[in-house]
């Protein structure tokens, strides 16, 4: 008889020389780097003071700090101090994108487009523009995860004012083609939005190379603190405009009103620091070690499926199906490891991720899926005990399960007539 | 998600895994579920023509932890009993078993479904009607 004997219960500790439990899934949020920390903290108790108070020094040395972090965020995506307005995160960043583009120019035109793997903070903002008059193109993906370019061309028309088109996805680690796209835009004066949340800090990111025009990234994706994020908003060939969506006291030049968060600020622009200093050799690492992830879990187990391509890929994703083993029950067996699954289990609305069925995937493919998120901090230490644990329970569960067991009786599944309920 | 004690211990030390020779004329089957919905289950009852007592059970499950604990957890409590009273098991009696949470009661209604479909199997194999309380006729085997 089969067990999935003593790999269920969680374990705090250490194993083979590495701290149980293991965090691999930062694309989901990262720890925030120590250095990051540290300059943060003196913005808690000793410089408090509110960056718009312009009559004492508490107020001129806040600002001087959220000055000094607009630059490190300015200089890490080619961008000029004045172009970047500080959000609450990258969700706000999309929303005043998207909903701000939509009402400045909505004497132009009233046509978005964008594609169907972007996150729920731009597809859901897309449809709540649909309910006030916009209207909006969902461009497809193919099987890679990338929208044809052709699609895109398409779909632009007189009216179209803005195209908003994620720069990394955060399932599938999947990079969209950002040049072509920029290229198009600036050629047919429409707007381009990027949310950039996966890419700033992992791979290089040019505002002016690629020609964005408005750029959503956060803080807690690139090691740094959660709850502050900035948008980028090009000054210049052409000057952006955008409505503000929060009314206040007129911050962030009229953009964005609310008091600044001056430590997070403070952080979000030592993350950006250290992320350009650091990133070709940390890219490097990283996909050394999620090459190596791949290739330990393919050299043991059959019938996998990798999501996603890996020409334009993030270095520290790796997206993989297990096909014939339910991913929540995997995560069960594997839960001293953290990672993510596409399965309907692990989602709050039961249904499998919207992203891998986008890619053509079925469902029993969705449902058997592990996002790896690579970061930082994880080593190749802990890159071998997490293959050889999901190795392991991978090799277990599909001695329970009849769909393998059918599999390799020379059964063909999709011959059978299922019963949906 | 927090699974219940009873859960992760069927999860851990699933009961009664494997399968049938399904050709048997005292062995029902029952394949329920589909592989795009995340769960199918196996299950087989091999019954004892002379008493139609449940002699041995056996299932595979592909699904959630609770889809296994489920299924698992039906091959003990089928075991032992006749046809008849095994068709009285409930979704709820195991759902309230294992503490499922509503998200998870699906799984339950999979698992009396499984054995409901396995127990339909072996009367058609036998050729008992699938409502009558009636003692089956053997067939010759």
């Amino acid at each position: 008889m089969s067990t999935v004997e003593s790999l269920t219960t969680p374990r705090n500790g250490t194993s083979h020389g590495v701290h149980l439990p293991i965090y691999m899934d930062n694309h989901a949020t990262t720890p925030m780097d120590p250095r990051v920390l540290d300059a943060m903290m003196p913005y808690f108790t000793k410089i408090f003071g509110n960056a718009a108070s312009r009559n004492h020094s508490f107020g001129w040395e806040a600002e001087q700090a959220v000055e000094q972090a607009r630059e490190q965020i300015a200089k890490l995506i080619g961008a000029t101090a004045k172009e970047i307005i500080f959000t609450s995160g990258a969700t706000e960043s999309n929303n005043l994108a998207i909903k701000g583009i939509a009402e400045m120019y909505k004497e132009r035109g009233n046509h978005i487009i964008t594609q169907v793997t972007e996150h729920k903070a731009v597809l859901d903002t897309c449809k709540r523009l649909e309910k006030s008059g916009c209207r909006v193109t969902y461009l497809p993906v193919d099987a890679e995860g990338r929208i044809d370019m052709e699609d895109l061309k398409r779909a632009m028309e007189d009216k179209t004012i803005l195209v908003s088109i994620m720069f990394a996805n955060n399932e599938i680690g999947v990079i969209q083609p950002m040049e072509e796209i920029g290229k198009l835009c600036r050629e047919r004066g429409v707007l381009f939005h990027t949310d950039a949340v996966q890419a700033v800090g992992k791979v290089p990111v040019d505002v002016n190379a690629l020609n964005i025009d408005v750029l959503s990234l956060s803080g807690h994706k690139i090691y740094g603190p959660k709850g502050v994020g900035a948008l980028y908003v090009r000054r210049r060939n052409p000057r952006v405009q955008i409505s503000a969506q929060i009314d206040g006291g007129g911050h962030e030049r009229g953009m964005r009103s609310g008091t600044l968060n001056v430590a997070g600020i403070v952080g979000l622009g030592k993350a950006c620091e250290i992320s350009r200093e650091e990133m070709s050799v940390e890219a490097e690492r990283l996909r050394k070690m999620r090459d190596r992830l791949q290739a330990k879990l393919e050299s043991k187990l059959d019938h996998i499926h990798l999501n996603g391509t890996m020409e334009h890929h993030l270095p520290g994703n790796l997206n993989m199906s297990f096909v014939y083993v339910e991913g929540e029950s995997l995560l069960m067996g594997i839960n001293d490891i953290a990672v993510s699954s596409g399965s309907a289990c692990t989602s709050a609305t039961l249904e499998p991720s919207y992203v891998l069925k986008a890619l053509g995937l079925g469902d029993d493919v969705a449902h058997s899926s592990i996002r790896f998120g690579l970061g930082r901090f994880n080593t190749e230490a802990e890159v071998d005990y997490v293959a050889d644990k999901v190795i392991d329970v991978v090799q277990k569960l599909r001695e329970l399960s009849p769909l393998y067991e059918m599999v390799k009786e020379g059964i063909d599944l999709t011959k059978i007539q299922w019963e949906a309920h | 998600m927090a699974y219940s004690d009873k859960v992760l211990d069927h999860y851990t030390h699933p009961r009664n895994v494997g399968q049938m020779d399904k050709g048997s004329a005292e062995v029902g089957t029952g394949l329920v579920g589909a592989p795009e919905c995340g769960d199918v289950m196996r299950l087989q009852i091999k019954v004892n023509p002379e008493t139609q007592v449940i002699e041995d059970a056996k299932f595979k499950t592909f699904g959630c932890g609770s889809a296994i604990a489920s299924s698992s957890l039906a091959t003990e409590w089928v075991k032992g009993k006749t046809v008849e009273e095994a068709m009285q098991i409930k979704n709820t009696d195991i759902v309230k078993e294992l503490s499922l949470p509503p998200v998870k009661i699906h799984c339950s209604v999979l698992a009396e479904d499984a054995i409901r479909a396995a127990i339909g199997d072996w009367k058609k194999k036998n050729g008992v009607q699938e409502s009558s309380a009636a003692p089956m006729v053997a067939t010759a085997h």
